[in-house]
C-alpha cells in the first residue's frame, strides 16, 4: 500500500495542479523544483483547465499487475491547452473513435483498488469533449 | 585519460535459465571473459543490472558477484540505468582504467527476468519510466513505445507493416548465433498477424523476456602487446541523458540523448558515419531502431524503412545491423544487453563471428545501448587491430 | 408541535448538478440471460445505467458536485460540508465526502461524513444541509445523493438497480435558484428492504415493499407537508418522487391527485433505472432544468427501512442564468453506449474468480 506516495500526489491527481515559472512564464505539469526552461527556482502553483488535444494514443492489451483486470484500455499523450504535454488514460471512449488531434477534457476516475481491503486510488483521466 | 582496450569477452546463451541463479550467470560470463583475456585477476568489477531488487529480491550485486566469482575484497559496484545498465557499467570501467586508477577491470551485465512469471516482469521493467506520471497511470514499457510508433506513423506517413523487415533481419541473423534466444526466422505475414500488445506494437515487434550475462575485460591499451590482434581498442564511450518521461521530451520523435552521445563519441573517435562498419543499435522495438538510426545521423526513418525492405542491412551491406540477432533475435536481458552488444562487436572486429553472419573486414563498430524510452544512451565506438 | 421543518433563515438551492454514467444495459438482455427472454412486455423498465469500470460513487459525486458548483458560481472553499448519501460508499470506514471535498478543492474547513438511509440518503443529506445553512452555521453546504446499486444476479431488482445521482449546493435564499418553503420527514421502523453488514446484496420483501413501505411513507410525508403549507397538487408545476420503476411513482402521483404532465419531466427510471439514493434527486434536477421562475416543485423521496422526505421549493429568477452553466440532465440521459450482459457482469464484479 504505497499510501504516502499517492497522498503526496493528491493535488496533481485530483485537480491537475502543476506550476508556472515566475521568471520565464513556462507552464509545467507536474510542478518542479527547478524550471526546466530557465532553471529558476521561483515557481508558483497553477491549476490547469483540463482541456487538451490528443497527441498520440495506444490500446494496452497486456499490462502491469495492478491494471491487469482493466485491459484493454486506452492511454494517450495529451497536449494541454496551456502548453504542457501529459500522459493519461482515456475513458468513456472506444478505440475506433479516437484520433490524433481529438479534443479531450479531464475527469476524475478510479485508477485501481489495492486489492479487496486496500485503498482505492483516484486521479485524472481524459474523455472526449462533449461526451 | 589514457587509452583503453578490451582484451577478453565472455557470455552465456540468452535463455530462460531456470537452473542458474543471478550470481552464477554473472560469474560464468566473468570467468569466461577472464579465460579469453588470459588473465586471472581483476582490480575492479562494474556490474550492470536493472531489476535484481524487484525480481530476485537482491541488490548489492557488486559485492555479491565479486565474492561469488572469487574476488572478495576488490572494488565492485552495481550500475543501473534501466536497459542501458550494461553499457553504463562499461562506461564506469572505461573511466576507472582510463583515469589511471585501475589496471584490469571487468564489466559484467547480468539479468534474470524469469524469477517471477509473467506479470511481475512487466512491473519490474516499467520502473524505467516515470513512476508517478507514466507507470502508475497504467503505462507499460510497450505502451510507451507504442505511443512513439503511432505518432511516427502519423507524422511521417510510413506503413506499419514495413517495420517487419527489422525483426525479420534480426531473426535471420540470430539463426547463426549459438548464444541467441531465437534461432528461427519469421515472415512478414507472421508479423502482420501477430498478437497486439499495445497497438501498433505486436508480439513479433517486441524483444523477448529472457535471462543472460555477458562480460568484457578492460585494460590500459599500453599494457597490451601491439601484435595481439585479439585486442579491440575503445575509441570512445559517451553517455547522455534526456527527460525520463515521454511527455517531457522537447520533440517526441527526436532522441536527443542518442544525438548527443553519438556526436560526442564520433568526435572523440575522430570518425565519420561512413567509417562505421557495423552498428549494434538498441532494437528493443523496431520504432526504436529507426529513430536511433535517424538520431545517430545515419539516415532518416523513411530511408531506413526503405533500405530494410530492400534487405540492405545485412552483414554484407553498407551498414550491417543486428549482426548476431540484436535485441530482437539474440534477446534482451535488459541490464546485460549493453554488454552483449559489446561482446558481439568484439567478435565481429576479431573476425570471430559465425561465418554466415561475419561482417567482412570489420574494422570499426558502433554499439548503442538505450535506457527507457531514450532517457539514457551510451554510444561506444570500438576499433579492431587488424589491418584493412 | 409544529410539523413542518423550516430553518431560521430562508434557504434554498444555489446550484445543482446531475451525473449518469455513459453505459446502458437493456432489461431484455438481462431477461435473455436469466429467463430465456420470457419476460417480453413485462419488464419494469427498458434499460438501466451501468457504471464504467473506473467509476464509483466517489467519482460520480465529484462530477455532479463540480456541476453544482458551476451553477452556483461560488468559490469552492466557501462550502462547509460535503454530505453524501449512498448505499454504495466505496469505504465502510472513510467517508466518500473526504475525497470529493479534496477533489473539488472544498477542503479543509468542512465536515464530510457519509449518510445512509437506503434510497433517501440523498434527501437526508439535503435536510442536514438545509439545517446547517438555515441555522447560520455555514453559508454554503453540499448535499449529494449518489449510488452504484448492485442487483443480485437473476433477482427481480437486477433489472432496475442502476447508477447515478445528483449534487446540490445549499445556500441562503438570496443566492438560490430555488427556495425552500418547508420540508417534512416521516420515518418508521419498516424492514421492507435492508442489507446486513458484510452482505453483498440486500434482502427485499417483494410485495411488502409496496403499500406498507413506498406508498404509506410518501403518502404520509407529502400529505403532511402540503397540509402544513396549505397547498394542493394543482399548486405544483413539477413533482419528483422516488422512482424504483415507472409504475410506483405514476401510481403514487395519480393517487395523490397529481397529473401525468407534472411527473413526466422527472420520470427518468424507464431509461436510466433506479439510481437508489440518487433517484428522486436526479429526477428533481430534470425538473429544475425545465423550470421557470415562480414554478413550485415537490420533491419526495422514499428510503427503505423506512422513511420519506418531502420538500417544497419555489424557483427564482436566478435559475435562468444557472441552467446552462453545466451539462443538463438530459445530456447525461441521452449520452449512452449499450453493453451486453457479459461486459456488465465483468465490470460489476459478478464473475467469480
Amino acid at each position: 500500500m504505497d499510501i504516502p506516495r499517492y497522498w503526496r500526489l493528491t493535488d496533481q491527481r485530483y485537480r491537475l495542479q502543476g506550476g508556472v515559472c515566475q521568471n520565464c512564464g513556462h507552464f509545467m505539469f507536474p510542478t518542479r523544483l527547478v524550471c526546466p526552461k530557465c532553471k529558476s527556482r521561483s515557481l508558483e502553483k497553477f491549476t490547469f483547465s483540463g482541456k487538451g488535444k490528443i497527441f498520440s494514443f495506444t490500446t494496452v492489451y497486456q499490462t502491469i499487475e495492478k491494471y491487469h483486470g482493466n485491459v484493454p484500455y486506452l492511454v494517450a499523450l495529451i497536449d494541454l491547452q496551456e502548453g504542457p504535454r501529459i500522459t493519461a488514460q482515456l475513458t468513456d471512449v472506444d478505440p475506433q473513435d479516437v484520433h490524433i488531434g481529438m479534443p479531450v477534457e479531464m475527469v476524475v476516475r478510479k485508477y485501481y483498488e489495492d486489492g479487496r481491503d486496500g485503498p482505492v486510488f483516484y486521479g485524472y483521466k481524459f474523455r472526449p469533449v462533449g461526451g | 585519460m589514457r587509452k583503453v582496450a578490451i582484451i577478453g569477452i565472455g557470455q552465456v546463451p540468452v535463455r530462460e535459465h531456470w537452473n542458474k541463479s543471478l550470481k552464477e550467470l554473472a560469474s560464468l560470463a566473468l570467468l569466461d571473459a577472464l579465460q579469453d583475456a588470459e588473465r586471472d585477476a581483476i582490480d575492479g568489477l562494474y556490474v550492470g543490472n536493472m531489476v535484481s531488487g524487484k525480481l530476485s529480491e537482491q541488490e548489492h550485486l557488486g559485492a555479491l558477484i565479486a565474492e561469488y566469482a572469487g574476488f572478495t575484497g576488490i572494488e565492485a559496484i552495481k550500475t543501473e540505468a534501466a536497459c542501458a545498465s550494461g553499457a553504463a557499467a562499461f562506461r564506469q570501467a572505461v573511466l576507472a582504467v582510463g583515469s589511471g586508477y585501475k589496471e584490469c577491470v571487468a564489466t559484467v551485465g547480468v539479468e534474470k527476468l524469469t524469477e517471477f512469471s509473467g506479470l511481475s516482469t512487466s512491473d519490474a521493467l516499467a520502473q524505467a519510466a516515470d513512476a508517478d506520471f507514466e507507470t502508475s497511470l497504467g503505462l507499460t514499457f510497450v505502451a510507451l513505445n507504442a505511443l512513439l510508433m503511432r505518432r511516427l506513423l502519423y507524422e511521417r506517413k510510413v506503413n506499419r507493416d514495413d517495420f517487419a523487415y527489422f525483426p525479420m533481419l534480426a531473426h535471420r541473423n540470430a539463426v547463426h548465433n549459438p548464444n541467441a534466444m531465437f534461432r528461427h526466422e519469421i515472415s512478414r505475414e507472421q508479423y502482420r498477424k501477430a498478437k497486439m500488445i499495445a497497438d501498433p506494437i505486436n508480439l513479433l515487434d517486441s524483444s523477448p523476456i529472457a535471462d543472460g550475462a555477458a562480460a568484457v575485460i578492460v585494460v590500459p591499451a599500453e599494457t597490451v602487446d601491439v601484435k595481439n590482434k585479439r585486442v579491440v581498442d575503445i575509441m570512445a564511450c559517451e553517455l547522455a541523458t534526456d527527460s525520463i518521461a515521454l511527455h517531457d521530451r522537447q520533440e517526441l520523435l527526436r532522441l536527443r540523448a542518442v544525438e548527443q552521445s553519438t556526436r560526442k563519441a564520433m568526435q572523440t573517435a575522430g570518425i565519420e558515419h561512413k567509417d562505421v562498419d557495423l552498428f549494434e543499435a538498441h532494437d528493443a522495438f523496431s520504432v526504436m531502431t529507426v529513430l536511433s538510426l535517424e538520431a545517430s545521423g545515419f539516415m532518416r526513418v523513411e530511408r531506413a524503412l526503405q533500405r530494410a525492405k530492400e534487405n540492405d542491412f545485412t552483414v554484407t551491406s553498407e551498414l550491417p545491423l543486428s549482426t548476431m540477432g540484436g535485441l530482437k533475435g539474440r534477446g534482451h536481458p535488459v541490464g546485460a544487453t549493453g554488454v552483449y552488444q559489446l561482446v558481439e562487436a568484439v567478435l565481429q572486429l576479431r573476425g570471430q563471428a559465425p561465418g554466415p553472419i561475419q561482417v567482412p573486414n570489420a574494422r570499426i563498430a558502433m554499439t548503442q545501448n538505450i535506457g527507457g524510452t531514450g532517457a539514457t544512451v551510451v554510444t561506444t565506438i570500438l576499433k579492431s587491430r587488424n589491418e584493412k | 408541535m409544529k410539523q413542518l421543518l423550516q430553518p431560521i433563515r430562508k434557504t434554498g438551492i444555489a446550484g445543482y448538478g446531475a451525473y449518469i454514467p455513459r453505459y446502458r444495459i437493456e432489461t431484455s438482455e438481462i431477461s435473455r440471460v436469466w429467463r430465456g427472454a420470457q419476460d417480453g412486455n413485462h419488464l419494469p423498465i427498458r434499460q438501466k445505467s451501468v457504471p464504467g469500470p473506473d467509476e464509483d460513487t466517489i467519482t460520480m459525486s465529484i462530477e455532479a458536485g463540480k456541476n453544482a458548483l458551476l451553477r452556483a458560481q461560488i468559490e469552492p472553499a466557501s462550502v462547509r460540508a460535503v454530505w453524501i448519501g449512498s448505499e454504495s460508499h466505496p469505504y465502510a470506514v472513510k467517508p466518500s465526502g473526504t475525497v470529493v471535498a479534496q477533489a473539488l478543492h472544498i477542503y479543509p474547513a468542512n465536515t464530510a461524513a457519509d449518510l445512509e438511509f437506503a434510497c433517501k440518503a440523498g434527501t437526508e443529506a439535503m435536510q442536514a444541509a438545509l439545517g446547517y445553512v438555515g441555522s447560520g452555521m455555514a453559508d454554503y453546504a453540499m448535499a449529494i445523493g449518489m449510488d452504484t446499486a448492485q442487483g443480485r444476479p437473476g433477482d427481480a431488482l437486477e433489472y432496475t438497480a442502476a447508477a447515478g445521482g445528483a449534487a446540490f449546493v445549499i445556500a441562503a435564499a438570496e443566492k438560490s435558484i430555488a427556495i425552500l418553503e418547508g420540508a417534512f420527514s416521516y420515518v418508521t421502523d419498516t424492514p421492507d428492504f435492508f442489507r446486513r453488514n458484510y452482505e453483498k446484496y440486500p434482502q427485499h420483501g417483494n410485495r411488502f415493499t409496496g403499500e406498507p413501505a413506498y406508498f404509506h411513507h410518501i403518502r404520509s410525508s407529502v400529505t403532511i407537508l402540503m397540509e402544513s403549507l396549505s397547498l394542493t397538487p394543482a399548486d405544483f408545476k413539477y413533482v419528483s418522487f422516488h422512482q424504483p420503476n415507472s409504475k410506483f411513482p405514476l401510481k403514487m402521483a395519480r393517487e395523490l391527485g397529481f397529473k401525468r404532465e407534472q411527473i413526466e419531466v422527472s420520470l427518468l427510471s424507464p431509461v436510466v433505472g433506479n439510481v437508489y439514493a440518487g433517484s428522486s434527486v436526479l429526477g428533481f434536477t430534470a425538473a429544475l432544468d425545465a423550470a421557470q421562475p415562480g414554478d413550485r416543485i415537490l420533491l419526495a423521496s422514499f428510503g427503505s427501512g423506512a422513511g420519506s422526505d418531502a420538500f417544497s421549493f419555489v424557483v427564482t429568477e436566478r435559475i435562468l442564468e444557472a441552467k446552462d452553466k453545466a451539462p443538463r440532465t438530459a445530456w447525461y440521459v441521452q449520452r449512452k453506449k449499450t453493453i451486453d450482459y457479459a461486459t456488465y457482469a465483468r465490470w460489476r464484479g459478478k464473475i467469480y474468480k
